[in-house]
């Protein structure tokens, strides 16, 4: 994980911030530069809601290569409260306990090291709510 | 715009190729294809690799496979678009002659996947995600295919035994085919009980890392006709679609919409309509692939994909033969290769050549290539001329 590639992500893996298409409406996060819906530049900075609910899960078994300790764990997409919908791990669950639908809040949280020696990288992931 | 056929085509042993590299098993595939074609020269060629360059280091193929097949100075070009290179690299070379620009085409797919071993492979494949926002936290494909499948089975009550008699089904088609990298059969019970990579996905639902090459040789359908030695196949529909990169930003997890709307486009050209396909070669990356493209291509209600697989419908002897090769599942999925060896196959079938696994008066077939979790679409509907 390079440091600038890491770093221009921080606003959104650390702080939530999105944006929001002052001509329709719709969310985007991450920002874009251009609305896919109706084409406008024009966007307001927003912060996400914290909330959400469940649309779909998985437990990854056979993990990539810097998830390998965490094995098994739960993935999920969520839809938050503003609507928004991310991808994230579940954590703090037991995989028999997730059920389409269920309440769901984010939080900070360590998602995987470069190596020995490299980078700690941050950002989101859900909790029972 | 000119008619455009496939005069030939040309496909190797899909498996484990360590004896051979990238441009052995490119080359090997192409000399066949020339050779089945009977052309003496070809004017352009589009090769479909995904990652040549992650599996092994290897850019430049334009140049490197024009020069290895001995066709330099020819205009070449590599096409990517993930796992529908292949089927992206088939509609550029039809573009070519279509528009007038080209005669005799050479279009084709490779990867070699083996040289990097599974963390390897799996961070290269992983490109097809995104990056930042689905690969970041963790997913897997079995992971994103699985999250679909879910969906679907909450949505329309769709089971893991529907989802294995696919792979079943793609075995069985499999075994007949000397090509395939595993023709061996599978039991409905060895799918469901074999390792869970990702709930509800097992080792089983999921296709596999393969080297191959496929190549067709593509002419003016008017050409076809004069220089052809075996029944030219002519393409009569071509779409091409995008949709979101990341599953988790479309609104309906069980559809396939960049598949929607490829297919519409090449019905569209072609002029027929779902019922009227005879046989399917689609991209059944992961068992619940095969399932929710059966439906978007509009071939079963949306829902009844499972059904379908599980009353025999898709079988070779069903009403809608899909994946009569052995799929991904079985044959491999040699990623950039996969989109032409589903035309080999069609045009195989097309021309009646396929002995224990022909599709009975098959006169038009449809194949489908996706890349990384439905982001991008081709379509072809190919006709026995």
């Amino acid at each position: 994980m390079f440091p600038a590639r890491y770093w221009r992500e921080i606003p959104q893996r650390y702080r939530l911030e999105a944006s929001k298409c002052k001509s329709c409406g719709k969310i985007y996060f991450p920002p874009r530069l251009i609305c896919a819906g109706c084409k406008s530049r024009d966007f307001e900075e927003i912060k996400l809601k914290d909330q959400g609910k469940l649309l779909s899960f998985t437990v990854i078994r056979v993990a990539p290569s810097q998830f390998v300790d965490q094995s098994p764990y739960a993935m999920g997409i969520v839809e938050l409260d503003d609507g928004a919908r991310f991808l994230t791990q579940i954590a703090d669950c037991e995989p028999d306990q997730l059920e389409i639908g269920m309440r769901l809040k984010l939080e900070f949280r360590k998602i995987q090291e470069d190596g020995e020696a490299g980078i700690l990288c941050y950002g989101y992931k859900c909790v029972p709510a | 715009m000119r008619d455009v056929a496939i005069i030939g085509v040309g496909m190797n042993k899909w498996g484990e190729l360590w004896q051979k590299s990238l441009r052995d098993v490119f080359v090997e595939s192409a000399l066949l294809a020339i050779e089945d074609a009977g052309v003496d020269h070809i004017d352009s060629m589009y090769v479909g690799c995904m990652t040549s360059g992650l599996f092994v280091g290897q850019e430049h193929l334009s140049s490197l496979l024009a020069d290895y097949l001995g066709t330099a100075p020819i205009p070449a070009a590599r096409v990517e678009s993930a796992c529908a290179s292949g089927g992206l690299a088939v509609r550029m070379g039809f573009m070519d002659i279509a528009s007038g620009m080209s005669d005799i085409v050479l279009v084709g797919g490779v990867e070699k996947m083996t040289d990097v071993g599974g963390d390897g492979a799996t961070y290269a494949l992983s490109t097809a995600a995104d990056q930042e926002y689905e690969v970041y936290q963790g997913i897997t494909f079995p992971g994103l295919y699985a999250l679909m499948a879910r969906s679907h089975m909450h949505k329309y009550g769709t089971t893991r035994e529907q989802l294995a008699q696919v792979a079943v089904k793609n075995h069985e088609n499999g075994s007949k085919n000397p090509l395939a990298q595993f023709p061996q059969k599978v039991t409905v019970d060895q799918v469901l009980n074999s390792i869970m990579v990702a709930d509800p996905l097992t080792i089983l639902d999921c296709s596999p890392i393969t080297d191959g090459a496929a190549c067709a040789i593509l002419c003016p359908a008017e050409m076809a006709k004069k220089i052809c030695k075996k029944p030219p196949v002519k393409i009569i529909g071509a779409g091409n679609a995008t949709d979101t990169i990341a599953l988790h930003s479309r609104s309906d997890f069980t559809k396939l919409n960049a598949t929607v709307k490829a297919a519409e486009a090449a019905y569209k050209m072609a002029g027929v309509k779902p019922e009227d396909i005879d046989l399917a070669e689609v991209h059944d990356c992961f068992t619940i692939a095969e399932i929710i493209v059966s439906e978007d291509l509009g071939f079963f209600k949306k829902g009844d994909g499972g059904k379908a697989a599980e009353t025999g419908a898709t079988a070779i002897g069903g009403e809608k033969p899909i994946n009569s090769s052995g799929g991904l599942k079985s044959k491999g999925h040699p990623v950039g290769a996969t989109g032409v060896g589903q035309v080999v196959e069609i045009v195989h079938q097309l021309r009646g050549e396929t002995k224990d696994r022909q599709v009975k008066d098959a006169k038009i077939g449809l194949a489908q290539n996706m890349g990384g979790s439905g982001g991008s679409a081709v379509v072809h509907i190919m006709e026995r001329m």
